[in-house]
């Protein structure tokens, strides 16, 4: 097996033997670095520019096409209720894995006491899950999870069901300006194990064309916008 | 199936041709993609500002792509992950066993990718006594199958459901031979229980990547079923394989292409998932893997760096060009022999393997263009598919008959006035031996056109002294 180094070294010469560069250049590496700290914006989209009220409507029409459900909470009561509902209205046992999100904790659970919640990773066995999105791009209608104790990535993969509660004032237009939140919690230059960007629920079209919801990630995606 | 002795590009295309079911299926390509990506472009004003900044970065990325390999490196090091440089197939091949072979693997799942399938993944692990289960629907087909796929964005575009459902009967072991698959969600729920198993055992998840960021360390990929993530999340240890063209600077410039990639292949707004994994689990995680190793291949393309088809490294593998392409329509993926198929495949397969082994696939075009206008990165694929047909032309491959014709043509076509002379004695010629049909069903050395349908003979004057005459006439 060829060595780890060698077979590095060979790779970047000839790519630098591709391009002609023959020594070391210092403007290049400069230009690099600079484009890299700078991080500059390409054009964003007229609709991710609206005002706030405008994008909150747009993301909820954006993810209801795309298959999602979504409900607008105007307190946090009313959320808790939603989310009980739905496992009501769909005959799944009144049962919600979730990680330790701050935000989703301090929501009042008390409001609906026959609901149990489970906290930790998604097992096999789960049928529904809550997560938090810290940010939305509402230019179409995506949501920005990070991996962590507070919403493990699991949750979002493995039960049938999964809810995701969103603030209407962490909602933003664009994947850009989404990402700029990133680098305010997170710090530039890094990001969390996983982001994933989540814009309706688990679909494939690979046998004729035909869409089915529920390939192998949730077959249902409910969006709360709280707020 | 897989065909045993290999068949010249002629032969598959006719045997496509005539295939009634491969007919049928393919018209899901014209009903479905064509139309989704027309509405979808129409929905965002701005995507061919998007494109002509998407091509820019590229290009820009590509001349420093020394660099930001090395940017990207240090970032992936510094999450914790490791980064693996692999010359050529085989390198990437054995860098892969071996890690799967550290971490005690028994069965790995596989997320798509075209990578993979380019360097011959799946038998170099299966022949080390490792089980390979692809998880993409599509790709679990091929799978079972013993087929590669014949679309890089929809590896089954050429069944149609009650072939699969054959295939699954045969395959799923141990369910009841009687059960209903008739059905698309049928399948899709028989795939997604049988599959569901193979997550929760694999040690190893492997992956390609759509884009590797500079700036973060990040592999991307965008799926809509979910499988891929499930792929790098549950097993310990996390592969991903990727093509060192993948790379892009910044968030931003992953934003500016992302923009770009599901509306031109399946005309979504976005896919369902899009995920960025930088690293493997960090401290007090309770999922993700342990180890996070990525394997950068080259094979080949450095070399594209240096000529006439680097653009080529702008390609982001939406699909649009097979999607638009009336050969791709009319025979499918398979027919052209290659993995990579389409007008993106007629310029990607000769660099790659060397237009030895992809000779027919630059004449493989009607050349209507289409394949460029749709392409995201703007591709002069066209142009590059004719300076294959040079190459191949200069190094005297053509038979001997085509060079003939094609240096008599050119010393004519060179000596306007001896030109048109011929043009003025053989048209009238041409006119009188066709006769009242205006037509010929049988010529000398051009079999290959009238043996399915006839040639038109001129009208009667050469169109040079057409143009003369009615420019006079004005």
């Amino acid at each position: 097996m060829i060595a780890t180094d060698q077979a590095r070294a060979l790779v970047l010469s000839r790519i630098r033997a591709a391009l002609g560069i023959t020594t070391k250049d210092r403007t290049r590496e400069a230009a690099v670095e600079e484009r890299l700290r700078r991080h500059p914006r390409g054009t964003i989209p007229a609709r991710a520019r609206a005002r706030h009220e405008a994008l909150i409507d747009l993301m909820t029409a954006m993810l209801t096409s795309q298959g999602a459900e979504v409900t607008r909470a105007a307190t946090p009561e009313d959320a808790v209720r939603v989310i009980a509902d739905d496992l009501g209205a769909h005959d799944l046992p009144s049962v919600l894995r979730m990680g330790s999100d701050p935000v989703l904790g301090a929501l009042p659970w008390d409001a609906v006491p026959a609901l149990q919640r489970r906290t930790g990773r998604a097992e096999a066995r789960d049928r529904a899950a809550l997560s938090r999105a810290v940010t939305a791009a509402a230019e179409t209608g995506t949501l920005f999870l990070v991996s962590g104790n507070d919403n493990p990535t699991t949750l979002a993969f493995l039960p049938e069901s999964h809810f995701i509660l969103v603030r209407a004032g962490d909602v933003v237009g664009s994947y850009e300006e989404a990402f700029d939140h990133l680098r305010a919690l997170y710090g530039e230059g890094g990001l969390p194990r996983s982001v994933n960007l989540i814009s309706g629920p688990s679909r494939t079209a690979d046998i004729e064309q035909t869409i089915v919801r529920g390939a192998h990630g949730p077959k249902r995606l409910h969006v709360v916008i709280l707020g | 199936m897989a065909d045993a002795s290999p068949l010249t590009f002629k032969q598959s295309a006719a045997r496509a041709l005539a295939d009634a079911k491969l007919q049928r299926a393919l018209l899901n390509v014209k009903r479905g993609f064509i139309v989704k990506r027309a509405t979808a472009k129409a929905k965002l004003p701005e995507f061919d500002q998007l494109r002509e900044e998407a091509r820019a970065l590229k290009d820009h990325t590509l001349l420093d792509l020394d660099l930001y390999l090395e940017a990207y490196e240090r970032k992936v090091v510094e999450s914790g992950g490791h980064v693996h440089f692999a010359p050529s197939a085989a390198d990437a091949r054995d860098i892969v066993l071996e890690i799967c072979r550290e971490a005690g693997a028994r069965l790995v799942t596989k997320g798509k990718s075209m990578v993979s399938e380019e360097i011959g993944l799946n038998a170099h692990l299966e022949a080390a006594g490792i089980e390979v289960a692809e998880t993409d629907l599509g790709e679990h087909i091929i799978q079972i199958r013993g087929e590669a796929p014949s679309h890089i964005i929809a590896p089954v575009i050429h069944l149609n459901k009650e072939e699969i459902a054959e295939d699954f009967v045969r395959a799923h072991r141990g369910l009841p031979q009687d059960r209903s698959l008739s059905a698309v969600p049928d399948l899709v729920a028989e795939a997604r229980a049988v599959l569901r198993e193979k997550f929760l055992s694999a040690e190893v998840g492997i992956t390609g990547a759509n884009l590797l960021i500079a700036e973060t360390g990040s592999s991307v990929i965008v799926t809509n079923e979910g499988n891929g993530d499930l792929t790098e999340t549950l097993p310990a240890t996390h592969i991903i394989i990727a093509s060192i063209e993948k790379i892009v600077p910044t968030l931003e410039d992953a934003c500016t292409v992302l923009r770009l990639l599901a509306r031109s292949g399946t005309g979504q707004e976005i896919t369902t998932y899009t995920t960025f994994a930088t690293g493997p689990a960090r401290p007090g995680d309770p999922d993700g893997p342990r180890a996070y190793h990525v394997v950068l291949l080259d094979n080949g393309r450095s070399e594209m760096l240096a000529g006439d088809f680097r653009a080529m490294l702008r390609c982001i593998r939406c699909g649009a060009c097979l999607n638009h392409c009336p050969v791709y329509g009319t025979i499918g993926g398979h027919a052209y022999g290659s993995l990579y198929p389409g007008p993106m495949g007629a310029v990607l397969t000769p660099a790659l393997y060397g237009i030895d082994h992809a000779r027919d696939l630059p004449n493989a075009s009607s050349f209507c263009g289409r394949c460029e206008e749709v392409c995201p990165m703007a591709i002069p694929l066209p142009a590059m598919m004719r300076k294959w047909r040079e190459r191949d032309f200069e190094r005297g491959d053509p038979p001997l008959r085509q060079r003939l014709a094609l240096r008599l043509w050119a010393f004519a076509a060179k000596r306007p006035r001896l030109y048109h002379a011929l043009g003025r004695a053989i048209a009238p010629m041409l006119v009188r031996l066709a006769g009242d049909r205006g037509r010929f069903s049988a010529l000398p050395f051009a079999g290959a056109w009238t043996d399915t349908r006839d040639l038109p003979a001129p009208e009667g004057e050469t169109f040079q002294a057409l143009y003369k005459k009615r420019s006079g006439e004005k």
